[in-house]
């Protein structure tokens, strides 16, 4: 049986959202970034910009260029409709597995200790988990190349904290429920913090200003405090 | 050198049209808050809409100019002075170098752009020259002029403004001490009439989870600007917003002009620099047509919304670029360029 076609709602007057889900799916979500897909490979001139989250995707136009003779909505609507008619691009094949060497040491994850012991874990199993689940970048936003990682082990499965820290260094890795996030820059955040990467999130000054895009593999790789400095010290690092 | 930062003014930084193509990584699109006074003061200086200009927000900035050249501030009407003497607003002005260009308090509207003939020199990132605050990059190394900021125009800016501002003076100059200008002036599109802006906006996406008090207060009351808005998003301060049902929203696509209400019940309306995703619930999204209107708002300003229906929105659009084009026209007439 073909799964159900999304709702086609108006976001504001210069886009459409595709809304699939009201929950999180991940095999909903995995077609989300099929349809993304499919929608760039088209290069459809009044597109501007396609955004896939967690449970819809949003299509946004250039009201300036948008030239055609039925109204945008219908014109996304049909858009959408004919690309899920068709058989979606595979992206088994396509997606890149980004490798993220975490340094769990309590200094960089102060939550990692009370979060194992939530999960009736040892602090070396949490970290096994958390290395070993297969994550998927399921959406990029609230800031730029700030990913939101589903595939969370269930067992590492822990609430939001209850206060929220003010300050969360940047390159820091966070659970909440059952996902995953690596925050690109220092700001405050709710979510219980693992460890932290040295690789740099994002750099609007790369070619791929975001080291991680929606619909990539995400590998955590634990290290330890040395390697951390190596590579945060290493070469093209300021 | 072109120009150098006397004083920087309250926020003032280097706009065009915006980045397009990088929402999937978070990456907004940024741009001038009013994108139609962005391109009208490229226009007035004979500049193709795309060039960057400098946005300067209800306390402007001071420059000293460093080389003859054309100049045009466009947008909210501020107190403007060239060497103690009134600038002149919405046209082409040929300021000599040595001349101090002071742009004091805006005394109608929030914004306006400096636009100089050729542009101004700085490099893209991304694909666009707009200064992008929260991740501090874009413009001039991702932050607001400071004073000491030297900005560049083309090599030609100097053979360049004479022969654009020749076009533009043919029917007559305008000569003082200070500065040459012509006898007309471009009309303002985008500055509220009266107190009160009036924007169109429609019912969002989430409109049927709140309560009708709340519905009916949206499109009801009048809405104040509050003082911690910014180019992120509009705070509107007026009566709480609450929903009758409390769902749990999955975070999800944003837009400019997105009206959504966190859980303290204050509806902010996303502007310029806003996230491209996001979990709170939307009442209501402003017709893009006002948004200009919205961004000459300055903390403070009053606000009432009134309900539009997506066509009616869009045909809004249409008014709105057909009388751009109109001016822009008469303005290309002006020039010479036809």
């Amino acid at each position: 049986m073909a799964p159900p076609l999304p709702r086609i709602v108006p976001l504001g007057d210069a886009a459409v959202l595709a809304d699939f889900s009201d929950t999180l799916d991940l095999a909903v979500n995995a077609r989300i970034q099929q349809l993304a897909e499919a929608i760039r490979r088209r290069q459809v001139p009044w597109i501007v910009d396609l955004v896939p989250a967690l449970g819809s995707l949003a299509l946004h136009f250039d009201p300036d260029r948008y030239d055609l003779q039925v109204p945008p909505l219908e014109a996304a609507a049909a858009l959408v409709k004919e690309c899920l008619g068709r058989k979606l691009p595979d992206l088994s094949e396509l997606a890149r597995t980004v490798e993220v060497p975490v340094c769990y040491d309590a200094e960089f994850g102060p939550d990692l200790a009370e979060v194992a012991e939530r999960c009736k874990l040892g602090v070396e199993e949490a970290i096994r988990r958390h290395c070993a689940s297969p994550h998927r970048v399921l959406m990029v936003g609230f800031a730029p190349g700030h990913p939101y990682i589903g595939g969370l082990d269930e067992k590492l499965s822990v609430p939001r904290r209850t206060t929220p820290r003010p300050k969360v260094i940047a390159g820091s890795i966070a659970i909440a429920n059952t996902q995953s996030v690596v925050y690109p820059f220092t700001i405050s955040g709710g979510w219980n913090v693992l460890g932290r990467t040295p690789l740099v999130i994002f750099d609007a000054g790369r070619e791929w200003p975001a080291l991680m895009a929606p619909g990539d593999r995400v590998k955590f790789r634990s290290i330890d405090r040395e390697e951390f400095d190596r590579i945060a010290l290493g070469p093209g690092k300021p | 050198m072109s120009l150098r930062v006397v004083r920087a003014g309250l926020l003032t930084t280097l706009q065009d049209l915006g980045r397009y193509g990088l929402q999937h990584l978070g990456i907004v699109p940024c741009g001038a808050m009013d994108p139609v006074s962005h391109r009208m003061a490229n226009l007035l200086v004979g500049n193709p809409v795309e060039a960057a200009t400098i946005e300067c927000t209800v306390l402007g900035p001071e420059f000293a100019v460093l080389r003859d050249g054309l100049f045009a501030l466009y947008g909210a009407a501020f107190d403007a002075k060239l060497d103690g003497a009134l600038f002149p607003l919405n046209r082409p002005v040929m300021i000599r170098s040595g001349a101090v260009l002071t742009i004091g308090k805006a005394l109608r509207g929030a914004r306006a752009y400096l636009a100089i003939a050729g542009g101004l020199r700085i490099p893209e990132v991304l694909g666009s020259r707009s200064t992008y605050l929260p991740a501090a990059f874009g413009g001039l190394g991702g932050r607001a002029l400071k004073a000491g900021d030297v900005l560049e125009g083309p090599d030609d800016f100097t053979s360049l403004s004479k022969r654009r501002f020749a076009g533009f003076a043919r029917k007559g100059v305008i000569s003082t001490p200070h500065f040459e200008s012509v006898r007309w002036a471009a009309p303002e599109l985008t500055l509220p009439i009266g107190g009160a802006a009036v924007v169109r906006a429609m019912e969002g996406r989430h409109w049927d989870q709140f309560d009708t008090g709340s519905q009916a207060a949206l499109f009801g009351e009048s809405w104040k600007v509050s003082p911690d808005s910014n180019r992120m998003g509009y705070r509107l301060i007026g009566p709480r917003l609450t929903r009758a049902m409390a769902v749990e929203i999955l975070s999800e696509p944003t837009c400019l002009g997105t009206v959504q209400v966190p859980n303290d019940g204050t509806p902010i309306v996303l502007m310029a620099d806003h996230q491209t995703t996001g979990g709170y619930p939307k009442i209501a999204e402003v017709a893009g047509a006002d948004i200009p209107a919205l961004a000459q708002l300055a903390p403070g300003g009053s606000v009432r919304f009134v309900k539009a229906t997506l066509e009616e929105a869009q045909a809004a659009r249409r008014e709105t670029r057909a009388r751009f084009r109109q001016v822009g026209q008469s303005i290309a007439w002006e020039l010479g360029k036809t």
